[in-house]
Protein backbone atom coordinates (compact mmCIF):
# COMPACT_ATOMS: atom_id res chain seq x y z
CA UNK A 1 0.00 0.00 0.00
CA UNK A 2 1.42 3.38 -0.94
CA UNK A 3 1.74 6.14 1.65
CA UNK A 4 -0.48 9.18 1.02
CA UNK A 5 1.54 11.99 -0.51
CA UNK A 6 0.89 14.43 2.33
CA UNK A 7 2.52 12.08 4.84
CA UNK A 8 5.68 11.39 2.88
CA UNK A 9 8.85 12.89 4.37
CA UNK A 10 9.61 14.63 1.10
CA UNK A 11 6.26 16.47 1.21
CA UNK A 12 6.72 17.37 4.88
CA UNK A 13 10.25 18.64 4.19
CA UNK A 14 9.03 20.66 1.18
CA UNK A 15 6.21 22.18 3.22
CA UNK A 16 8.50 23.06 6.11
CA UNK A 17 11.03 24.63 3.73
CA UNK A 18 8.35 26.70 1.96
CA UNK A 19 6.86 27.90 5.26
CA UNK A 20 10.19 28.85 6.82
CA UNK A 21 12.31 29.93 3.87
CA UNK A 22 10.25 30.89 0.80
CA UNK A 23 12.24 31.89 -2.28
CA UNK A 24 11.49 35.61 -1.63
CA UNK A 25 13.39 35.33 1.66
CA UNK A 26 16.13 33.15 0.22
CA UNK A 27 16.92 35.53 -2.66
CA UNK A 28 15.67 38.96 -1.56
CA UNK A 29 16.01 42.09 -3.71
CA UNK A 30 15.49 44.57 -0.89
CA UNK A 31 16.70 45.08 2.66
CA UNK A 32 15.56 47.22 5.61
CA UNK A 33 16.88 50.80 5.69
CA UNK A 34 19.20 50.11 8.63
CA UNK A 35 21.27 47.69 6.52
CA UNK A 36 22.72 50.73 4.69
CA UNK A 37 25.89 50.68 6.82
CA UNK A 38 29.45 49.46 6.24
CA UNK A 39 29.27 47.27 9.36
CA UNK A 40 26.85 44.94 7.52
CA UNK A 41 29.45 44.38 4.77
CA UNK A 42 31.84 42.28 6.83
CA UNK A 43 29.73 39.10 6.84
CA UNK A 44 29.72 38.86 3.07
CA UNK A 45 33.39 39.97 2.97
CA UNK A 46 34.15 36.94 5.17
CA UNK A 47 32.33 34.66 2.72
CA UNK A 48 34.21 36.25 -0.21
CA UNK A 49 37.53 35.58 1.55
CA UNK A 50 36.40 31.99 2.19
CA UNK A 51 35.75 31.63 -1.54
CA UNK A 52 39.33 32.72 -2.34
CA UNK A 53 40.65 30.33 0.34
CA UNK A 54 38.77 27.37 -1.16
CA UNK A 55 39.70 28.24 -4.76
CA UNK A 56 43.42 28.70 -4.00
CA UNK A 57 43.35 25.62 -1.74
CA UNK A 58 41.94 23.46 -4.54
CA UNK A 59 44.77 24.63 -6.84
CA UNK A 60 47.37 23.87 -4.14
CA UNK A 61 45.87 20.41 -3.59
CA UNK A 62 45.99 19.55 -7.28
CA UNK A 63 49.49 20.93 -7.93
CA UNK A 64 51.14 19.70 -4.74
CA UNK A 65 54.07 20.82 -2.56
CA UNK A 66 56.73 20.29 -5.23
CA UNK A 67 54.96 22.99 -7.23
CA UNK A 68 54.04 25.48 -4.53
CA UNK A 69 57.45 25.40 -2.88
CA UNK A 70 59.51 25.86 -6.04
CA UNK A 71 57.72 27.78 -8.82
CA UNK A 72 56.91 31.50 -8.78
CA UNK A 73 53.23 30.94 -9.57
CA UNK A 74 53.16 28.21 -6.91
CA UNK A 75 54.62 30.58 -4.32
CA UNK A 76 52.08 33.21 -5.37
CA UNK A 77 49.16 30.78 -5.01
CA UNK A 78 50.52 29.60 -1.66
CA UNK A 79 50.72 33.23 -0.48
CA UNK A 80 47.22 33.94 -1.80
CA UNK A 81 45.94 30.99 0.27
CA UNK A 82 47.73 32.30 3.37
CA UNK A 83 46.75 35.96 3.03
CA UNK A 84 43.11 35.20 2.17
CA UNK A 85 43.00 33.31 5.49
CA UNK A 86 44.32 36.43 7.26
CA UNK A 87 41.63 38.53 5.55
CA UNK A 88 39.02 35.87 6.40
CA UNK A 89 39.83 36.06 10.11
CA UNK A 90 40.09 39.86 10.16
CA UNK A 91 36.70 40.24 8.45
CA UNK A 92 35.11 37.52 10.59
CA UNK A 93 36.31 39.10 13.85
CA UNK A 94 35.06 42.57 12.79
CA UNK A 95 31.74 40.89 11.83
CA UNK A 96 31.73 39.27 15.29
CA UNK A 97 32.41 42.61 17.04
CA UNK A 98 29.60 44.27 15.09
CA UNK A 99 27.11 41.51 15.84
CA UNK A 100 28.12 41.30 19.50
CA UNK A 101 27.56 45.02 20.13
CA UNK A 102 24.20 44.95 18.36
CA UNK A 103 23.22 41.81 20.36
CA UNK A 104 22.47 39.97 17.13
CA UNK A 105 20.97 36.98 18.96
CA UNK A 106 17.79 39.03 19.58
CA UNK A 107 14.57 38.16 17.76
CA UNK A 108 14.86 34.37 17.92
CA UNK A 109 18.28 34.48 16.24
CA UNK A 110 20.17 32.52 18.91
CA UNK A 111 20.83 29.58 16.55
CA UNK A 112 22.28 31.99 13.98
CA UNK A 113 24.62 33.30 16.68
CA UNK A 114 25.59 29.77 17.81
CA UNK A 115 26.33 28.48 14.29
CA UNK A 116 28.50 31.56 13.72
CA UNK A 117 30.37 31.02 16.97
CA UNK A 118 30.96 27.32 16.24
CA UNK A 119 32.06 28.18 12.67
CA UNK A 120 34.62 30.57 14.22
CA UNK A 121 36.05 27.77 16.40
CA UNK A 122 36.14 25.30 13.47
CA UNK A 123 37.89 27.99 11.36
CA UNK A 124 40.65 28.23 13.99
CA UNK A 125 41.14 24.45 13.93
CA UNK A 126 41.22 24.50 10.11
CA UNK A 127 43.76 27.32 10.06
CA UNK A 128 46.03 25.66 12.62
CA UNK A 129 46.03 22.33 10.77
CA UNK A 130 46.98 24.40 7.70
CA UNK A 131 50.17 25.51 9.46
CA UNK A 132 50.96 21.81 10.05
CA UNK A 133 50.67 20.68 6.42
CA UNK A 134 52.96 23.21 4.72
CA UNK A 135 55.56 20.40 4.34
CA UNK A 136 58.50 22.61 5.30
CA UNK A 137 60.66 23.22 8.38
CA UNK A 138 58.11 25.70 9.69
CA UNK A 139 55.36 23.05 9.85
CA UNK A 140 57.83 20.57 11.37
CA UNK A 141 58.75 23.06 14.10
CA UNK A 142 55.12 24.00 14.81
CA UNK A 143 53.99 20.36 15.03
CA UNK A 144 56.80 19.45 17.43
CA UNK A 145 55.87 22.40 19.64
CA UNK A 146 52.13 21.64 19.43
CA UNK A 147 52.47 17.93 20.28
CA UNK A 148 53.56 18.78 23.83
CA UNK A 149 50.44 20.88 24.33
CA UNK A 150 48.14 18.15 23.04
CA UNK A 151 49.95 15.44 25.01
CA UNK A 152 49.60 17.49 28.19
CA UNK A 153 45.85 17.56 27.57
CA UNK A 154 45.80 13.79 27.12
CA UNK A 155 44.57 13.81 23.51
CA UNK A 156 47.92 13.37 21.76
CA UNK A 157 47.32 9.72 20.85
CA UNK A 158 44.03 10.58 19.18
CA UNK A 159 44.87 13.94 17.67
CA UNK A 160 48.46 13.52 16.52
CA UNK A 161 49.80 16.80 15.19
CA UNK A 162 53.02 15.16 13.99
CA UNK A 163 51.00 12.77 11.79
CA UNK A 164 51.09 14.58 8.42
CA UNK A 165 48.50 12.25 6.85
CA UNK A 166 45.98 12.86 9.63
CA UNK A 167 46.53 16.63 9.64
CA UNK A 168 46.34 16.83 5.83
CA UNK A 169 43.02 14.97 5.71
CA UNK A 170 41.61 17.08 8.55
CA UNK A 171 42.73 20.27 6.80
CA UNK A 172 41.59 19.54 3.24
CA UNK A 173 38.53 17.32 3.84
CA UNK A 174 36.97 16.96 7.29
CA UNK A 175 37.25 20.48 8.73
CA UNK A 176 36.41 22.37 5.48
CA UNK A 177 33.35 20.14 5.09
CA UNK A 178 32.13 21.03 8.59
CA UNK A 179 32.95 24.72 8.06
CA UNK A 180 31.15 24.71 4.70
CA UNK A 181 28.00 23.16 6.20
CA UNK A 182 28.07 25.55 9.18
CA UNK A 183 28.51 28.56 6.87
CA UNK A 184 25.60 27.41 4.69
CA UNK A 185 23.32 26.86 7.70
CA UNK A 186 24.41 30.22 9.18
CA UNK A 187 23.56 32.10 5.96
CA UNK A 188 20.23 30.27 5.55
CA UNK A 189 19.32 31.23 9.13
CA UNK A 190 20.18 34.87 8.43
CA UNK A 191 17.93 34.73 5.36
CA UNK A 192 15.14 33.10 7.37
CA UNK A 193 15.09 35.58 10.27
CA UNK A 194 16.38 38.57 8.33
CA UNK A 195 19.22 40.89 9.30
CA UNK A 196 19.00 41.91 12.97
CA UNK A 197 17.74 45.50 13.44
CA UNK A 198 19.67 48.04 15.54
CA UNK A 199 18.78 47.99 19.25
CA UNK A 200 17.10 51.43 19.05
CA UNK A 201 15.24 50.74 15.78
CA UNK A 202 11.59 51.80 15.78
CA UNK A 203 9.39 49.13 14.17
CA UNK A 204 7.38 51.74 12.25
CA UNK A 205 10.52 53.32 10.78
CA UNK A 206 11.97 50.45 8.79
CA UNK A 207 11.31 51.55 5.25
CA UNK A 208 12.75 49.26 2.62
CA UNK A 209 15.65 50.12 0.31
CA UNK A 210 15.61 48.37 -3.05
CA UNK B 1 61.91 38.04 -2.26
CA UNK B 2 64.52 40.81 -2.38
CA UNK B 3 64.98 44.35 -1.12
CA UNK B 4 63.91 46.09 2.05
CA UNK B 5 60.84 43.86 2.57
CA UNK B 6 62.99 40.72 2.71
CA UNK B 7 65.38 42.27 5.22
CA UNK B 8 62.40 43.60 7.22
CA UNK B 9 60.78 40.15 7.42
CA UNK B 10 63.96 38.11 7.80
CA UNK B 11 64.52 38.57 11.53
CA UNK B 12 62.76 37.48 14.73
CA UNK B 13 59.71 39.52 15.74
CA UNK B 14 60.09 42.43 18.15
CA UNK B 15 57.92 42.07 21.25
CA UNK B 16 56.43 44.63 23.59
CA UNK B 17 56.12 43.53 27.22
CA UNK B 18 54.04 44.81 30.12
CA UNK B 19 54.56 42.42 33.05
CA UNK B 20 52.91 39.11 32.17
CA UNK B 21 51.49 40.48 28.90
CA UNK B 22 53.50 40.49 25.70
CA UNK B 23 52.63 41.01 22.05
CA UNK B 24 54.63 41.23 18.84
CA UNK B 25 54.57 44.60 17.09
CA UNK B 26 53.24 42.95 13.91
CA UNK B 27 50.27 41.41 15.76
CA UNK B 28 49.62 44.72 17.53
CA UNK B 29 49.57 46.54 14.17
CA UNK B 30 47.07 44.01 12.72
CA UNK B 31 44.77 44.40 15.76
CA UNK B 32 44.98 48.21 15.55
CA UNK B 33 44.10 48.08 11.82
CA UNK B 34 41.09 45.85 12.61
CA UNK B 35 39.91 48.27 15.33
CA UNK B 36 40.34 51.18 12.88
CA UNK B 37 38.32 49.28 10.24
CA UNK B 38 35.59 48.58 12.82
CA UNK B 39 35.41 52.26 13.80
CA UNK B 40 35.45 53.36 10.15
CA UNK B 41 32.63 50.91 9.30
CA UNK B 42 30.45 52.52 11.97
CA UNK B 43 31.41 56.17 11.38
CA UNK B 44 31.70 56.40 7.58
CA UNK B 45 28.41 56.86 5.80
CA UNK B 46 27.43 54.11 3.35
CA UNK B 47 26.70 55.37 -0.20
CA UNK B 48 22.98 55.58 -0.91
CA UNK B 49 21.56 52.50 -2.60
CA UNK B 50 18.83 52.39 -5.24
CA UNK B 51 15.64 53.99 -4.00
Amino acid sequence: MSTPTHEMWTARLRGAWQRNLPIEKLLPDDQPAYVVSWIYVFGVATIAALGVIIASGVVLAFQGPAWYHTSDIGNFTNSMHFWSVQMFFAFMVIHLWGKFWMAAWRGNRVRTWITGAVAFVVSIATAFTGYLVQTNFDSQWISFEAKDGFNSMGVGAWFTVTNLGQMLLLHVAFLPLILGVLTLVHVLMVRRRGVVPPIDAVPGNMEVHK
Amino acid sequence: MTGWLASFLDHPATYLKWGWFQISISNLIVILIMLALFAAAILIKFPKGRE
